[in-house]
């Protein structure tokens, strides 16, 4: 009877790792194709011209070979991508900065002073985040155009230094968490808003800070729409344009240097996802925005 | 504090009874303090909505000043054969790559829920692609891919499967690009993960020991613990979804075969940007603007019956 009990006992234990490890294997499998495009992106980048499309499924190169990097690197119509990095390199961290600054200033004063409307702004700025851009941009574009800001980054970096709703909000989210008593102690040891926000609230809020800039950084350096409107010279390009430009089906010869460059474009983000994946993870999952 | 349900919370203003001087101070400290988002939200939110549904019943091409036109632009759309046909791209992408996104999302965060060796591994392995796969370099990437003696088909054709032209055939145009959306179903993945991992696990232990199997349990514990995560990310994905523009402009440029895969906002911009019609794109804009609060209002009015909110949860 006992030996029985635990003949069935192993039974089920032999049964759930069984079952333990076809989970796994199809979250290998799965994650195979994943990841595929990705390697394979990279794997053309060091593949000879010839190879590339020969032997386009493979993803060991036969001969390996840095070249693509070289010639794609020498950009086209005499810039290289250096300017076109550059470029977005500025973008992407001006934006953040005004990004991060200022959406960390408008949570404070959500989420910690009781003033009068308070809800009623809150609730517009959730609204904002579910509008689309699109009926903004046209308008954007005519006072930009006035303003004579087309073939200049101001259109791209301006308005992020007034505050991004999905941001203030994840702040928020991070604010609301700490303890009312710092408020009232720094109070009573007379201090002012600004200074409880600047020297106690913006301290411990680092992980959202750090969160947001890592969004911030990955959304401008991807974006496309934007320089697409606003700027036309070719050695004003970040690199998102920049590969459009290069990669134009019409025009586009060399794939193993298009490939190359767009490999090397994603690398900024490969490098910020490795250093700070647990922010992002958090940042994810705790306001649940973004997909 | 990591609900990961993001419920809209607003600040109740508990002001506090105390002396009026106060109040005054948090008032305009209050007002100070977010006067960044306020000021921004009128000059790039605000006015530029008022100004596009007035530009839309004006024909404007910004060199000479708006000629006011009416309906006229509302007319043409009912009969441009391009809008059309950019309207139904729209709605084939939106109903097909959303649904999809975020059943791979819940099915692979249910599979790793179970705490396995290496999670944060794979974690990492399924959320990169959501990470790049909005970028200029994965949308070209994408198009050599699906090429027609690119990887797909060279797989394809190991499992003796003749791959189509994918891109170069008006039928099969829009499949790679629903692909490369529900490849990224990575970020909607960690927040089921975030959820299902809220789920107290005495709700399955009792619902096992009375007898209710894994789909019964499926049905009745996860999907209604999990309904407002869902909810929420249903709403964001679709409105992101009738956005989609980088991967339209770069995979399928012109629309594509026979325009099968023009997308709506690719359309918006050729008309105001390429051939400067701004009145006719604001006309366009403000149409967007109002399919998606149709769709948004109406997952907001479903929902009473089928997002559940455990009356537990903190407030």
């Amino acid at each position: 009877m006992a030996s029985q009990a635990i003949g069935t006992r192993s039974r089920l234990e032999r049964q759930r790792r069984l079952k333990a490890g076809a989970v796994q294997l199809v979250i290998i499998f799965l994650g195979l194709f994943m990841i595929y495009p990705l390697l394979w992106l990279i794997a053309s980048s060091f593949k000879d011209i010839s190879e590339i499309f020969t032997r386009a499924g493979s993803l060991i190169p036969e001969r390996f070979t840095a070249e693509n990097y070289a010639i794609g690197w020498a950009g086209f119509g005499g810039i290289s991508f250096a300017t076109f990095f550059k470029n977005s390199f500025i973008i992407a961290i001006f934006s953040t900065i005004g990004a991060v600054l200022s959406s960390a200033v408008v949570a404070y004063g959500f989420a910690r002073i009781p003033f009068a409307g308070r809800g009623f702004w809150f609730v517009l700025m959730l609204l904002t985040m579910m509008l689309p851009t699109q009926v903004q941009i046209i308008p954007q574009y005519i006072v930009f155009n006035k303003l004579g800001w087309i073939n200049t980054f101001y259109p791209l970096i301006v308005p992020k230094f007034f505050g991004q709703a999905f941001f203030i909000f994840m702040m928020m989210q991070f604010i609301r968490g700490l303890p009312k008593e710092l408020d009232e102690a720094a109070e009573i040891d007379g201090c002012g808003r600004f200074g409880m926000f600047w020297r106690i609230i913006l301290p411990l809020i680092k992980p959202a800070l750090i969160t947001s800039a890592i969004f911030s950084f990955y959304w401008t350096w991807e974006d496309f729409f934007g320089p697409l409107l606003y700027l036309n010279e070719p050695r004003l390009f970040p690199v998102s344009l920049a590969l459009r430009a290069f990669s134009d089906p019409a025009a586009a010869t060399n794939w193993g240097a298009i490939f190359a460059m767009s490999a090397l474009s994603l690398l900024p983000a490969f490098i910020l996802f490795l250093m700070f994946q647990k922010y992002l993870v958090q940042g994810i999952s705790t306001t649940g925005l973004k997909g | 504090m990591h609900s990961t349900i993001p419920r809209v919370k607003t600040p109740n203003a508990t002001v506090r009874r105390t002396s009026s001087p106060r109040k005054r101070y948090n008032t305009l400290m209050g007002y100070l303090f977010i006067s960044p988002w306020l000021i921004g939200f009128f000059i790039f939110t605000f006015l530029p909505i008022i100004v596009s549904l007035v530009l839309a019943f004006t024909s404007y091409d910004i060199l000479s000043s708006p000629r006011w036109v009416g309906l006229a632009n509302f007319q043409q759309m009912w009969s441009d054969r391009r809008y059309w046909n950019a309207v139904r791209t729209t709605f084939l992408y939106v109903f097909t790559s959303v649904p999809l996104r975020l059943i791979f999302a819940l099915a692979v965060a249910m599979l790793m829920n179970g705490a396995y060796r290496l999670v944060g591994l794979y974690r990492a392995i399924y959320y990169v692609p959501s990470l790049v796969g909005g970028s200029v370099a994965v949308a070209v990437m994408w198009r050599q891919l699906f090429g027609e003696s690119g990887a797909i088909n060279l797989g394809l054709s190991l499992l003796g499967v003749d791959g189509p032209n994918w891109l170069g055939n008006p039928r099969t145009v829009l499949i790679p690009i629903i692909i490369l959306a529900v490849w990224q179903f990575g970020s909607p993945m960690l927040i089921f993960l975030a959820g299902l991992k809220q789920i107290p696990q005495e709700l399955y232990e009792a619902a096992s020991i009375d007898g209710a199997g894994g789909w019964r349990q499926f049905r009745s514990i996860t999907l209604p613990m999990l309904s407002p995560v869902i909810f929420f990310n249903l709403v964001m994905q679709l409105i992101s979804g009738f956005l989609v523009f980088t991967q339209g402009l770069i995979i399928a440029p012109g629309g594509g075969p026979l325009q099968r895969a023009l997308f709506y906002s690719v359309y918006l911009y050729e008309k105001g940007f390429a051939q400067s019609q701004m009145g006719y794109a604001s006309a366009m804009a403000w149409v967007l603007l109002i399919i998606i609060g149709f769709f948004t209002i109406l997952v907001f009015k479903t929902s009473d019956n089928w997002v559940f909110y455990d009356s537990k949860e903190d407030a």
